[in-house]
């Protein structure tokens, strides 16, 4: 027995280390570092492996050192490694920064022209390409040295020309025939040295979790979105800008983010559904409209994508710092929804599962997003889940005069927008009574409090209908790893790896205590990772009565590795 | 008959400039109706200061907002629902203090909606400060030894910033009020009408007021010089005589046509949604 399960461990192992690989690919910034791993990351894709990305760039727009590291894998994978099998090399930071990451089967590909290659072991091989001579020769921009780099990568896997010019094509818009020739001659300056097999299985799209989060607006009805340019959110207004005619919906970039949630709310007040996006130092900004939104019941969706701080912090890079600011934002009391999906999938779902929730209670919902969650690249199974649909808010009924504020059993006032003739609809940032006239009376002022406060407990009773707590890895282990939002999909592959549980809260507000309970049946130690120096889910559910046994939190802007979880959840034991 | 009332208490000051304001409004807002701009098709936006109370007592759809804020909230419920009628009121301390960025930018983007700016240059609820347009030298609570800083003025302000209806009134004389106000409401564009507003209890200027102002006897035209030179007359600090009536009026071409129009049907997102997915892979 014994000796049959390591063998198969054995060929488990192999099978891993055939279909499983990293690339590494990296420059300075504004050599077209990140379309280039998104090409290296379509063609594997196209392959059959499953991709991720992460995206490791400075905040500066020209220089400095800019890489992406593209993990196939045949199973899904929602992180990367340590260790890569492929480096590619288009100047000497790239090698001086990442010859430690080389296993001992490694290639480098490098620029002889620009790249020194020294204390290299002597089985890593490395395949020196003259890039900057043959751009010369073809009369290319600098920019085609990423074409040519991933030709020569191609080659080097035993991918056909014909594969690789396809993809060019679909990704490439400018100039095209020069850079398939430039591709080809990075094809024909190498030998093939690690053919990768083609895999059998069904083909998934490649994308964005931002991309995925705005996809599962779109689809459960946004009307606009309005956002002023932060990192990391700011792709999102990228990405809805450029869909916006296509979907008919409107995406303004105004002057400030209080324009942003000022206008969302005026969207609200109009019938239309809104969300924005920012990150910190937007939402600090965003915090009074925030409150608003609160007291004059008008739904909003605000994503916040969150980054190392205080202050401006280390913007392009990512952090789980903003929980706490989160869920105590705005002055006053107020009901919020706060959901921190960590996929692709989750990003798209719960956007839509916000934006119906923030129409059906009148309520603010906040989504927590970082920069490495929503940049990374992974890829998206719609197939895998029941798909959201808008749902409609509870709409005056006309049977009796409109009353905006209209006390009701679950504390939700029925709808009218503008213009309706014959209804009177008037929202109030002050105290007010059901018609939305400012009142300062004690019992209109708690009767208006009461009515505002006890939507959360519907709200609540509506989530257990949701997984709000998620569970992986293996069901009956002792150890259990906690994590929420982008730190998600590392735990669960390094779970898998040491055969533990997972235990990820998707909702954070109004806190899944029940779901939560369950998740914790039969752990004995749980084990708290996060991105971020205080641990800011152990704070709350330690303020909830919880307990949190290790703590593993990483404050340095940059996400786990799997290598890196792995051991140190092996310390932590 | 359209009945503009409320049950709201009208709890300003007696004698308070805002009553100019309200009452000219409210006829206003009855001619619009009666000329077939129905009552249902206007929304009021306020801001938060004496001035903004006004919403609670016109029977009328609001946004009664927080401070400073009315111009985008007031923009995206026109960007919403084209067919309405925007109008902002909006403090001194308001609009041309806490929220100015919004000003200049409504004014930038020649936003369709109105802005009426109770300007009375002090803050009222707030009991007595200086505001942005108070003269230099204002004892207020506080600057209890006077401002060391000059006013603005707004109207050149706005005139720089792209506003296409610029006018000025005075809370003394309803008819030159109603007259300013249904002009501003029925220009496309953003209309900015500044309302010097007495405030009876802090910073009563009814007597000097009344000795500065006349009124514009030329036809407002388009042209930005000489529209300058006629804001410039008065800054809202030297002992000058102070203009009222419409300073400028030109058409432009507003913010936001090209976003009127309504999502795709959820089919129909669905359906590209797919397309966007297939092309991803």
């Amino acid at each position: 027995m014994l000796i049959n399960a390591s063998a198969f461990i054995f060929i488990l192992a192999s099978e891993i280390l055939m279909k499983e690989f990293s690339i590494l690919i990296g420059g300075k910034a504004g050599f077209g570092i990140d379309k280039a791993g998104l090409i290296v990351g379509r063609l594997f894709n196209r392959l059959g492996y499953r991709i991720y990305i992460y995206r490791d760039y400075p905040s500066i727009i020209r220089g400095g050192h800019t890489f992406s590291i593209v993990r196939a894998a045949e199973k899904r994978i929602y992180t990367h490694k340590e260790k890569i099998d492929f480096l590619l090399a288009l100047n000497q930071d790239t090698f001086d920064f990442h010859k430690h990451r080389l296993k001992d089967d490694s290639l480098v590909i490098y620029d002889s022209d620009s790249v020194k290659i020294e204390g290299l072991p002597n089985t890593i091989k490395a395949s020196a390409v003259s890039i900057t001579k043959v751009l010369k020769e073809e009369n290319a921009p600098e920019i085609m040295r990423n074409t040519f780099i991933i030709g020569a990568l191609s080659k080097a896997v035993g991918i056909n020309f014909e594969k690789l010019g396809g993809v060019l094509k679909e990704v490439i818009s400018k100039e095209i025939e020069l850079n398939l020739k430039v591709a080809l001659r990075g094809y024909e300056s190498v030998g093939e040295y690690n053919r990768k097999e083609i895999l059998q299985q069904k083909l998934l799209p490649l994308i964005t979790v931002n991309e995925a989060l705005s996809l599962g607006l779109i689809n459960a009805g946004l009307d606009a979105y309005v956002a002023y340019p932060m990192t990391p959110s700011s792709p999102i207004l990228h990405y809805l800008a450029e869909l916006a005619e296509d979907f008919k919906i409107k995406v303004i970039h105004p002057e400030s983010e209080i324009a942003v949630i000022l206008m969302a709310l005026g969207f609200a007040y109009s019938g239309k559904k809104a969300a924005v996006g920012t990150s910190g130092g937007g939402f600090c900004l965003m915090t009074e409209g925030l409150s608003f939104s609160g007291m004059a019941e008008l739904p909003v969706v605000i994503i916040l994508g969150q980054r190392p701080g205080a202050s401006t912090g280390l913007p392009t890079y990512s952090a789980q710092t903003e929980l706490h600011f989160a869920l105590n934002a705005g002055q006053g009391e107020f009901v919020r929804f706060i959901v921190a999906p960590g996929d692709a999938e989750e990003a798209y779902i719960w956007s839509g599962v916000a934006l119906n929730i923030s129409w059906k209670y009148q309520i603010p919902s906040i989504i927590l997003t970082d920069k490495n969650l929503g940049e990374g690249v992974s890829n998206f199974d719609k197939e895998s889940f029941a798909d959201i649909n808008e749902e409609n808010p509870v709409f005056w009924d006309r049977k009796l005069p409109y009353k905006r504020y209209l006390d009701t059993p679950a504390g939700v006032s029925p709808l009218a927008f503008v213009p309706e003739k014959d209804a009177v609809i008037k929202i109030n940032s002050y105290e007010h009574d059901e018609n939305g006239i400012t009142t300062e009376l004690s019992e209109q002022t708690i009767l208006m409090q009461d009515k505002r406060l006890r939507k959360e407990k519907y709200l609540s009773q509506e989530l257990s209908r949701f997984e709000a707590v998620k569970v992986y890895g293996k069901a009956d282990a002792r150890e259990a790893l906690l994590c929420w939002g982008s730190n998600k999909g590392v735990c669960c592959e390094a779970a898998d790896e040491l055969g533990l549980k997972v235990i990820q809260p998707v909702v954070l507000w109004p806190f899944p205590v029940e779901q939560f309970k369950n998740a914790l049946t039969g752990v004995k130690k749980l084990i708290c990772v996060e991105s971020n120096a205080t641990g800011q889910l152990m704070r709350l559910i330690t303020g909830l009565g919880f307990k949190v046994d290790v703590k593993l939190f990483k404050y340095d802007g940059r996400p786990f590795s799997l290598d890196e979880l792995k051991n140190k959840i092996r310390e932590g034991r | 008959m359209l009945d503009l009332n409320t049950s709201a208490k009208n709890t300003w000051c007696p004698g308070c400039g805002n009553f100019a304001i309200l009452n000219a409004i409210k006829a206003v807002l009855g001619e619009l109706n009666k000329e077939g701009r129905p009552i249902e098709n206007v929304v009021l936006v306020s801001g938060i200061g004496c001035h903004a109370k006004i919403v609670d007592y016109i029977n009328a759809n609001s946004f009664y907002s927080i401070h400073g804020r009315t111009l985008p909230a007031a923009s995206a419920i026109k960007l919403a629902k084209p067919e309405l009628k925007v109008i902002c009121f909006a403090g001194d301390g308001d609009v041309y203090g806490e929220g100015i960025e919004h000003l200049i930018f409504s004014a930038k983007r020649n936003m369709d909606v109105t802005l009426v700016v109770h300007n009375n240059r002090v803050y009222g609820l707030t009991t007595g400060q200086y505001t942005p347009t108070s003269p230099l030298g204002f004892r207020g609570r506080s600057t209890p030894f006077g401002t060391k800083e000059l006013p603005l003025n707004p109207l050149e302000l706005v005139l720089a910033s792209g506003a296409t209806f610029i006018a000025r009134g005075y809370s003394h004389g309803i008819e030159l009020l109603k007259n300013i106000f249904k002009q501003a409401i029925t220009h496309k564009g953003f209309s900015v009408v500044d309302v010097l507003q007495v405030c009876v209890t802090y910073f009563d200027m009814y007597e000097y007021y009344n000795k500065k102002v006349y009124e514009l006897k030329e036809a407002p035209g388009d042209n930005y010089d000489s529209a300058l030179q006629k804001i410039r007359e008065w800054d809202y600090n030297q002992d000058k005589p102070i203009s009222l009536g419409v300073f400028y009026k030109k058409d432009m071409p507003v913010f936001g046509q090209d976003l009127a129009r309504e999502k795709l049907e959820s089919p129909d997102r669905k359906n590209k949604i797919k397309e966007i997915l297939n092309a991803s892979i």
